[in-house]
Formats: structure tokens, sequence, C-alpha cells
């Protein structure tokens, strides 16, 4: 294997991108790629150092462009990045011996001891005894000095440009209504999930900027709890979207973004239960929240506070967790809004109660628990609540914060 | 023998009761009550109605069976018709709250049944509870029949239950399992005047398929 290493101030990746589609870019002045297979375009390595030369000072008037040829990559970037012009290393360690030992990837520490054993060049690294230096300081010293000896052999790590999965399309005439709209959306996310699926990648995140007629901007950006790349999927998923939320005037342009990312990889097991596919479950649930609002569908979640009504509703999709079973606790369903009541009292214990739909007699009744909190902020609540057995055969639970009400009832 | 042969009969063939598989609660008097052969609990791929009036312990059973097929690693979800969910005493239960998606329809029955139609056709849950609790018949006994067997035809040989939990039936003969509830006892402790409501004793009877007796059980108050 034979490898060219350049290094200069010059934008390096395209001159090298000449010469070869897959190059390292080690440091933001040095490429290195291999020229095995252009001894045939180009002729004797030097010549084709010479014609990487020509190619600099074309695209670069002024070169100052270092280009070393050697067996190795590391040889060749230490080369390149210390000998100005053109180097040729048929064997690499004998042409590097000269040069100065702190050119190597060297600690502050191991600077202070080759300093004081008298080591200042590659040479007298390399001739070091090996066993004595892994004494002294471990691989990271034989490393140093198997680079120096420049018998290192490594396979390149290929340079890869951030892929970017945008499209847009400028219209000729502008477009209203939805449906034609999506037929121009479908193209385009077609063309990008076939992108996703070639880099083995998905997306999480789908942004969709309509250019309106009116000169403004209709953006709706998609969070995808799950990443997707299913075309037909993301289509329904921007179709629910833009149904729920129109834009204002016809369309002129529209611009597709996806964020990559990698895909989710999930094990599955013989025993485990089958629960719905994360993309069908979303698309699923995107459609409940088009009907109910986006507000009402989720994962319940508790707070911890002792609040009266101590959780929330938190979006995302549902998560397998194990949880043990306690004993059997009776059930309890809410009355939302509370039901405004009118409670008749004999001292201080509720003796019959009227609200709507709900009239009685109280036949049994435990309280006042009292109960207060957040009074360091505006949503202060304090309140007595009392169980009750109502005439009616009902049980429920009533408080009294200045009015009564109805919260629910036991079930 | 195959268990699901069909049956020559004098008015043609008549195919034997599926044996489904079923998903046991938990409580043991009504697992006994429910079983069929090794089976026993809510049977899966079919529709069953919880019924009985307010207190009567429809919310007990509903957090029960949810607290069964969540411990499974199943998930689950509960369309609130009427807002009425309490993720507090379902947790009590045992319900894994991160394995059941919460739908509040705000009221509107409508929003309740197209809600459950899409987790139906979706796949893939281990049980659906639809709340109609609070829904008035005038309201409830205006659903078309066509729309329980859509739902009995879209879970049928799956593992998904759906539990309507109802004051009157409404699946009628799309359901499989038919439970009335009913409570039977409160139990109060401490003096009059410092009385606390400790727990419940429930009864239920199988209505559909006819069973004999009942089964009893308690539940514990929230303290």
């Amino acid at each position: 294997m034979i490898f060219a290493c350049l290094h200069g101030p010059a934008d390096l990746p395209q001159i090298a991108s000449a010469f070869s589609p897959s190059f390292e870019q080690t440091a933001p002045d040095t490429v290195i790629f291999r020229i095995d297979g252009l001894q045939r375009l180009h002729g004797s390595p030097h010549q084709i150092a010479e014609a990487i030369a020509q190619k600099a000072i074309e695209k670069y008037s002024g070169g100052g462009v270092n280009i070393a040829i050697a067996e190795t990559a590391d040889a060749a970037i230490l080369a390149a990045r210390n000998i100005p012009g053109i180097t040729l290393l048929t064997n690499a360690a004998p042409h590097l011996n000269d040069l100065d030992v702190a050119t190597l990837p060297l600690t502050d520490e191991m600077a202070q001891v080759f300093e004081s054993w008298g080591i200042y060049t590659i040479e007298q690294l390399a001739q070091l005894p090996e066993i004595g230096l892994a004494e002294r300081f471990g691989p990271h010293g034989v490393y140093l000095q198997q680079l120096a000896r420049g018998v290192i052999h490594r396979p390149l790590k290929i340079f890869q440009p951030e892929t970017t999965y945008e499209d847009r399309i400028e219209l000729d005439h502008p477009v209203s209504l939805l449906e034609p709209l999506l037929f121009l959306i479908a193209r385009l996310l077609n063309h990008q999930c076939a992108r996703l699926l070639s880099n083995a990648m998905a997306a999480n995140e789908v942004t969709i900027r309509l250019e309106l007629e009116d000169r403004a901007e209709h953006i709706r950006t998609l969070r995808l709890p799950v990443p997707m790349r299913e075309s037909k999927s993301l289509l329904k998923l921007l179709q629910m979207d833009l149904e729920a939320h129109p834009p204002a005037a016809p369309s002129i342009a529209i611009s597709l973004a996806l964020k990559p990312v990698h895909p989710r990889t999930v094990q599955t097991g013989i025993f485990l239960p089958v629960t719905p596919a994360p993309d069908k479950l979303e698309l699923t649930l995107a459609r409940i929240r088009g009907i109910v609002g986006e507000a009402n569908v989720g994962i319940p979640q508790l707070l911890d506070t002792h609040h009266p009504q101590p959780f929330t509703l938190v979006p995302g999709p549902p998560i397998p967790s194990p949880q043990s079973r306690s004993s059997n606790p009776q059930g309890f369903r809410y009355f939302r809004p509370p039901l405004p009541a009118t409670v008749s009292l004999d001292g201080n214990r509720p003796v019959r109660l009227s609200a709507p739909g709900i009239h009685g007699k109280v036949l049994n009744a435990a309280g006042p628990w009292r109960t207060s909190g957040d009074w360091w902020t505006t949503t202060v609540w304090n309140r007595d609540e009392w169980d009750i057995a109502l005439s009616n055969g009902a049980l429920y639970r009533i408080y009294c914060d200045s009015n009564w009400y109805v919260e629910g009832s036991y079930d | 023998m195959n268990p699901n042969a069909a049956r020559v009969t004098t008015l043609g063939l008549r195919p034997d009761a599926k044996i489904r598989d079923c998903l046991p609660t938990g409580m043991a008097s009504l697992d006994a009550m429910l079983s069929h052969g090794e089976n026993a609990g809510f049977p899966r791929g079919a529709i069953s109605e919880i019924l009985g009036p307010e207190s009567s312990g429809r919310t007990t059973l509903v957090h029960s069976l949810l607290a069964a097929s969540t411990a499974q690693l199943e998930i689950c979800a509960y369309v609130d018709t009427d807002d009425s969910f309490d993720p507090v005493s379902a947790a009590a239960a045992g319900v894994a709250l991160s394995q059941l998606v919460w739908i509040r329809c705000g009221h509107n029955a409508e929003h309740a049944l197209r809600a459950a139609d899409s987790l139906l056709h979706a796949g893939g849950f281990g049980a659906i509870v639809l709340d109609l609790c609070q829904v008035p018949p005038r309201v409830s006994n205006r659903i078309p029949i066509s729309y329980w067997y859509r739902f009995r035809r879209a879970i049928e040989n799956t593992p998904t239950i759906l539990a309507l939990a109802e004051r009157e039936p409404i699946a009628r003969s799309c359901a499989s399992l038919m439970l009335d509830i009913e409570r039977k006892k409160t139990i109060w402790t401490g003096a009059p005047g410092f009385s606390l409501l400790r727990e419940v004793e429930l009864q239920a009877s199988s209505r559909k398929p006819v069973r004999p007796g009942s089964a009893q059980f308690k539940a514990k108050a929230l303290g």
C-alpha cells in the first residue's frame, strides 16, 4: 500500500477528492489517501506526487502544500507535517531519522524524560529497547517507538461529509388544497426516505416549510418519539398535522427537511408479549390526537405532591416497566369538573347533599380531612374532604373550599 | 378431538363456542367463577362488559384487569369518555402507568368510539378499556350495534381484550362476557362521628355465559 499525505493551508479535501474518492482528514490542514491505483494513470509515486503538486498549484496559486508519499499512513503524515515540499519515502524510517522527537505526539512528562535521557531525534527513540520503553511508559511509549520506526499499518478512517436530507420544490402556480400539496410532499418524502434507507439512517424530526403566496411562511415540525423512515407513515403524520394546522394562504414553494438519526434497534424476545409497532402506534396516537385534541392523549404520570389531583398527562409512547401488584384497593372516579353541591350540615357534619344528578341523605360520613398546600404560589389550595355514603347507594368524596363540591365517587 | 370443531345438529352445523386464551385478574374467586377448562379470567380476542350502578366496583375490577395485563408487560389503553380516570388509585392497584395510554375524550362518546376504533385496528394492545360508566343511557342506547360487530371483528384472533365499563349492557350479543358487579357491604370503622371508610365487599356474577353462583372479593379504601 502507498499513501499520499497533503499538509497545508489550502482546501485539501477538494484536492484529495480529485485523486481519490475516499480519504482521511486527520486535521483541518492534513489529508491522506491511497495512491496504489493511480500508478497506471500517472506513473511512478514521484510522478503522482508531482501531479498532486500541480493540481494544488492550479487550484491555489502560490502552493504551500507539503506532499509526502510513504508505505504507511502515519509515516506519510509525519513527513508531510514536518518536511516542506515533496517527500518520497520508499523505506519510511531512514528519511525521518533526523526529525525532532517533539514532532511525535508526546505528553509533557514524556518530553521531559526524553530530554533528561538525551533523546532528541526520532532515530534515537527508534533505537531504544522496546521492553524497557514499555515498562517505563506503557502502551503509549511502544506506540511512539513504532511510529518512529514507521511500522504501524492501519486502515484509513474515511472522511464522510455530513449528509443533509433536505429538498425543495417551487410551484408554477399557487396550491391552496391540501391533497395536491400532499402529492408533492409525498414526492419529496419518497426521495428523502430512500436516501435515509440507503444510508441506514432514520429520521426523528420532520420539518415542512411552506412558502405562501402572501410572502409568509408556514412551518410545521413533527418530533417523532421513535425514529422512522417509512414515507407512508411520515406522510400520514404530516397530513394529519396539516389538516389540524392548515396554511393561511396558497403555497408557492415546499421545503422538507428530515433530521437523521440512527434507527432504533430493539431486541425482541420469543416469550415477550406482542406490543404495537412503534410507527403504527405513533400514527394511531396522532390520529386520536386529531380527534380528541393534542393535550388529551398521553401517559399518566404521578407527581410528587399532596395536591388533590397529583398526576399529569405526558405525551410520549408507552414503555414496558415491570411493576409489582399490591393489594386490591377501591377504584375512584373523578367528576371533571367537580359538581357544585348544596350540603346541609348538622353541627359540622353533612347530613344531606344535592348536586346535579345526585340527591340524597347522608347515611355515613368520614371526615373532615383537612388538606392545604401551594400557599407559596398563586395556585393555593385549602379544603376539607369528606367520604360519604349517600342514600342513593353510592359512595362519594366531597370537599369544601368556601363552596361545596362533589369530587368523584368510589367505584 | 379438536375443541373448536363444529357440531352437527338437526338444524345444521353449529360451531362450538371457541375456546379462547384468557387473562386472569389475580382475584382468585373471580377467576374461579370465570374458569373454563384450564383458562380463567377475561377472554382474549373478545368484548367483555362490566356492568353495575355507581359505586358498585366496576372501576376496581377494571383496574385489576389493567394491572394483570401490564404485569405481563403488555401495552394497554384507557379510553376515558368522561375524564374520570384516577391514575392514583390505578397505580395503587398495580397498574404500570408507563404502559398505559390514557385518552381523555371530554364527555364526547363519539370521540371515545372513534378513538377505540383506531386503537383496536392498530393492534398489539393487551387490554383496551372503554369507560362508558357516566354516559347517560339516552346516549349509550343510540350507539349502533354495528359498532360492536366492527370492534368484535377487529380483535378476534388477537390477544386484545376490549373491556366496556358501563351501567347497562350495550354490546349485548357481541360481548363474550357480561359481568354484573354489586357492592354488598361497606365497612366503616370507628365510633359515630369519627368513622373511617375501611373497605367494601363486592360481588360479581356472570350474566353471559351464565354461571352458577357468584364471586365475592374485597377492595380496601385508599388511605
